[in-house]
């Protein structure tokens, strides 16, 4: 028992030239932009404007500068996986020592899927959502704030782990026993079990949060049926995290009793039912696909819509199609392993499950296509993603369907073949509709739209490295290649995987011209400034008001009359040829005030995690102490909304004159 | 939705549909939400209880439910917690009287009925424990300690919510984010009777009918 519980100098591998180079260049970058925000004084703007802030607007932005961060990350451990996988053949070892290799695939998922993707989706729900549905902010403001430092600490803790100790050597699904602390002693899987207990309290209170907001919270006229597509599949969406997460939740702390106190849930001995797991976990997995996966589906619902200058083609259904998934996606999880051996009436339940999910979502894709049919389609980057989407998305759910076959999955069971699959929907869909997403609403968060350009050769670069870096798979997958090798005696595969990793290098293309496309516009914004507010002629509330818009969104909320409220309030007004009324009476706007509650909150989770990875006991106090004093001192904060008086409201009304008023 | 009566001109209609009202009142708002989070912490506990049912006969060659249950103890824990939801009942009608002095004695009597659920709680548990049937024994023993303890953390939980609530009252009365707090307060109190009711079924009663 020592004052540091398990943590020495060992736990820093100073013998690994590739971890400590890469640690050493993480390190400095974030020395570097702490050095450049102090130099240039940033902080107090930082603190009182961004870290502090309830506007579910800013956020919803710093979720998306997370996510952002984090897909550099996932995507450096997807380049280095591909490139060992071009030359460990045969008698070659390649660059990655086994254990080294193993906890990159670990990392490479769990970021991708938990701080990557989850973040990205979550921001932009936070940024759109009370402005599609008309109103001034979420249900819970500083809960929403709760929830972002929440994710940044489990970012923070997983990033933590490539410097000091390890990361999980499980893959990113940790099955037991190999989990379990009889084989994996190590911290590795405490850093990703504590990474994801913490994060996973921060998406679960945002999905309260959202739920409430969306059913709870809309503008007068929003009924139910004139919800944009976006905000119902948030609401489907949100209601899968409230149902599912804790159920992560709870398996994960099954896990860690296991780990730290002895249980018997999933060990080898005393009757632990390692199956337990995997079933629990994939409860939870399979909704959380569609967590992922619906959210974009709204986005390119809008997308579609917007540019085809068309309402969007049966929405009823779309809505209809949004909510059976939702249900469906509990009926499907055994999927994930029809090889553990249930019965073949279980197996072929799960399986004709699986093939009916895929219904609901063929309504979506048909749409789309019927949206665009006659339409005026105007071909800027967010349609390009939402074309690239249905087409690879269409392929990715086809060879879902072949996986949704027990036999077959018996033959394709965790081959590169499933890695290939899933990578086409997720990528597919997730992906490119995060990107439709960025490249559409970037406008209305900052005032100036994206470059074209570099947007376009940003995603052609995505597209094509995407069909090169997986259709190999694919193939590799039916010759018997299964997934997570860190190296491999067939030198028939090695073509393959060497065509594969050239498509991850397109890829990386493709972020570094997004990476320009963001430099390229910040740097010509004036020519790109939207003066508007509805820079693309679109039909939702949110390009109603300006762009950015005031921290509170509407100076009057507005009456909605109908779906694509936006839309008919413009066609009115350009038939009646009147100008914007102006003569609107102005109230004093009460508003939720910045609080530090979760930046602290996450602070000391931070050194609770860390603590906690790390078995130094003293700190787990000190950091839930210290956690549980900040929700006592926000509970008894006195003050908790400020007003915003009617002539400020007034003022930037008459400055930023918005088209239409509704 | 259709031929709903809208607020004109600022003067509200008598029948106006809730889809015409706008953003519900905070009051709303703050119980939905609780109500939500409450449905997610009844997600988890269902997980429990799915271990629970899967583990239940895993018993590793150690004792089984039916050996180790004591029914007497788990009656009078019952009978705490239920009549602890009574008086958490009787508090909240104090804090819609607005009648301070009550409040505290029925938040009082609900602590003490919470406190000695889990006083009897934990003499169970250590009980058990000496006798050679604590949590590494066996799976079905790890997920009883689990689900019966995830619960006793919740009490805990609510015990130490209640005490901050009451400190509160003393502070700055009955304001209305007090009264909001309070009645989530009475819902969280509530929703473990429920998780107690499923629990003693599944846990006791089954088990000692093996």
């Amino acid at each position: 028992m020592t004052l540091l519980g398990k943590l020495n100098w060992n736990a820093v591998p100073f013998d690994q030239p590739i971890i400590m180079g890469a640690s050493g260049a993480m390190v400095l970058g974030i020395v570097l932009v702490l050095a450049w925000v102090t130099l240039k004084g940033y902080w107090p703007y930082l603190w009182r404007e961004w870290f502090t802030s309830v506007d579910h607007k800013r956020i919803g932005v710093m979720y998306v500068v997370l996510a952002m961060l984090m897909l550099l990350r996932g995507f450096a451990d997807a380049i280095m996986m591909r490139s060992q996988q071009a030359i460990a053949a045969g008698g070659a070892q390649g660059y990655l020592p086994p254990e080294h290799f193993d906890q990159i695939f670990s990392a490479h998922g769990t970021i991708m899927i938990f701080f990557m993707a989850m973040p990205f989706i979550v921001g932009l729900m936070n940024f759109v959502v009370p402005l599609q549905l008309g109103i001034r902010d979420v249900a819970f403001p500083t809960l929403n704030s709760v929830s972002l430092w929440l994710t940044a600490t489990g970012i923070l803790l997983t990033n933590i782990s490539l410097v000091v100790g390890e990361f999980a050597k499980t893959g990113w699904v940790a099955y037991p026993p190999l989990s379990e602390l009889q084989f994996s002693p190590g911290v590795g899987v405490d850093y990703y079990l504590w990474s994801l207990q913490i994060a996973g309290v921060g998406t679960l209170l945002a999905g309260i949060n959202f739920v409430t907001t969306i059913l709870k919270m809309r503008a007068p006229g929003m009924s139910y049926m004139r919800m944009p597509v976006f905000c119902w599949t948030a609401l489907a969406s949100n209601l899968l995290i409230v149902a599912a997460f804790p159920v992560l939740t709870a398996t994960f702390a099954m896990l860690l009793l296991d780990r730290y106190l002895g249980f018997h849930f999933f060990t080898v001995a005393a009757g632990g039912n390692a199956m337990m797991y995997v079933n629990l976990f994939w409860v939870w997995g399979h909704p959380e696909v569609y967590i992922l996966v619906l959210p974009p589906f709204g986005i390119f619902s809008e997308v579609i819509a917007t540019f085809s200058g068309k309402s969007l083609f049966g929405y009823r259904s779309m809505v209809g199609a949004t909510m059976a998934i939702c249900v469906l996606s509990f009926l499907v999880w055994l999927h994930h392993f029809f090889t553990m051996g249930a019965s073949a009436d279980v197996n072929g339940f799960f399986g004709v499950m699986s093939m009916i999910i895929a219904v609901p979502t063929g309504v979506k894709i048909f749409n789309w296509l019927f949206t665009m049919y006659g339409g005026r389609v105007r071909y800027s980057v967010p349609v390009l993603w939402a074309l690239g989407f249905m087409i690879t998305f269409a392929i990715g759910g086809m060879t879902g369907i072949l996986l949704a076959v027990p036999p077959a999955d018996f033959v394709l069971h965790n081959s590169v073949f499933l890695i290939a699959h899933f990578h086409n929907t997720i990528i597919g869909a997730v992906v490119f509709g995060l990107m439709a997403g960025y490249n559409y609403w970037f406008p209305k968060a900052f005032g100036f739209r994206l470059d074209e350009r570099w947007g376009k050769a940003s995603f052609w670069c995505w597209l094509i490295g995407f069909y090169v870096a997986f259709m190999p798979l694919y193939a590799l997958g039916l010759m018997g290649m299964t997934r997570r090798m860190q190296h491999y005696s067939d030198l028939s595969w090695q073509p393959w995987l060497i065509v594969a990793a050239v498509g991850s290098f397109i890829i990386l293309v493709g972020i570094a011209c997004q990476a320009m496309q963001l430099i390229v516009s910040i740097r010509h914004r004036e020519q790109l400034r939207d003066v508007t507010g509805d820079p693309w002629d679109a039909r939702t509330l949110e390009w109603s008001t300006a762009s950015p818009p005031p921290a509170w969104n509407f100076a009057v909320l507005p009456h909605v009359s109908g779906i694509d409220a936006f839309w008919s309030a413009k066609e009115l007004a350009h038939a009646r040829h009147d100008g914007p009324a102006r003569s609107r009476q102005y109230r004093p706007i009460e508003m939720p005030r910045n609080t530090p509650t979760g930046f602290v909150t996450a602070f000391f989770a931070v050194i609770a995690g860390f603590a906690l990875v790390w078995h130094i006991w003293w700190m787990v106090i000190l950091g839930a102490g210290g956690a549980f004093a900040t929700m006592i001192a926000f509970a008894f904060r006195e003050h908790d909304e400020e007003e915003i008086p009617a002539q400020t409201v007034a003022e930037f009304d008459n400055v930023h004159r918005v088209e239409v008023v509704l | 939705m259709s031929g709903a009566v809208v607020a004109l001109n600022g003067v509200p209609q008598a029948r106006v549909a809730t889809s015409e009202a706008g953003p519900a009142a905070k009051r709303i708002v703050v119980t939905y939400g609780f109500w939500i989070f409450l449905l997610s912490d009844i997600v988890m506990f269902s997980a429990l209880f799915a271990g629970y049912a899967v583990l239940v006969n895993a018993t590793a060659g150690g004792p089984t439910g039916a050996q180790l249950f004591n029914q007497g103890s788990v009656a009078y824990e019952t009978a705490c917690l239920l009549m602890s939801s009574y008086t958490c009942g009787l508090m909240s009608m104090a804090i819609g009287a607005h009648k301070r002095f009550a409040t505290y004695f029925f938040a009082g009597v609900t602590f003490l009925l919470g406190a000695a659920f889990l006083t009897l709680e934990i003499r169970e548990f250590i009980a058990m424990i000496d006798n050679g049937a604590g949590p590494q024994r066996s799976a079905f023993l790890s997920a009883f300690f689990a689900l019966v303890g995830c619960h006793g953390l919740h009490v805990t939980a609510g015990l130490a919510w209640l005490m901050v609530m009451m400190a509160q009252v003393r502070v700055t009365g009955f304001s209305a984010v007090v009264e909001r707090r309070l009645l989530c307060f009475s819902l969280f109190w509530h929703a473990l009777d429920i998780i107690w009711v499923g629990l003693f079924t599944v846990v006791y009663l089954m088990g000692v009918s093996q």
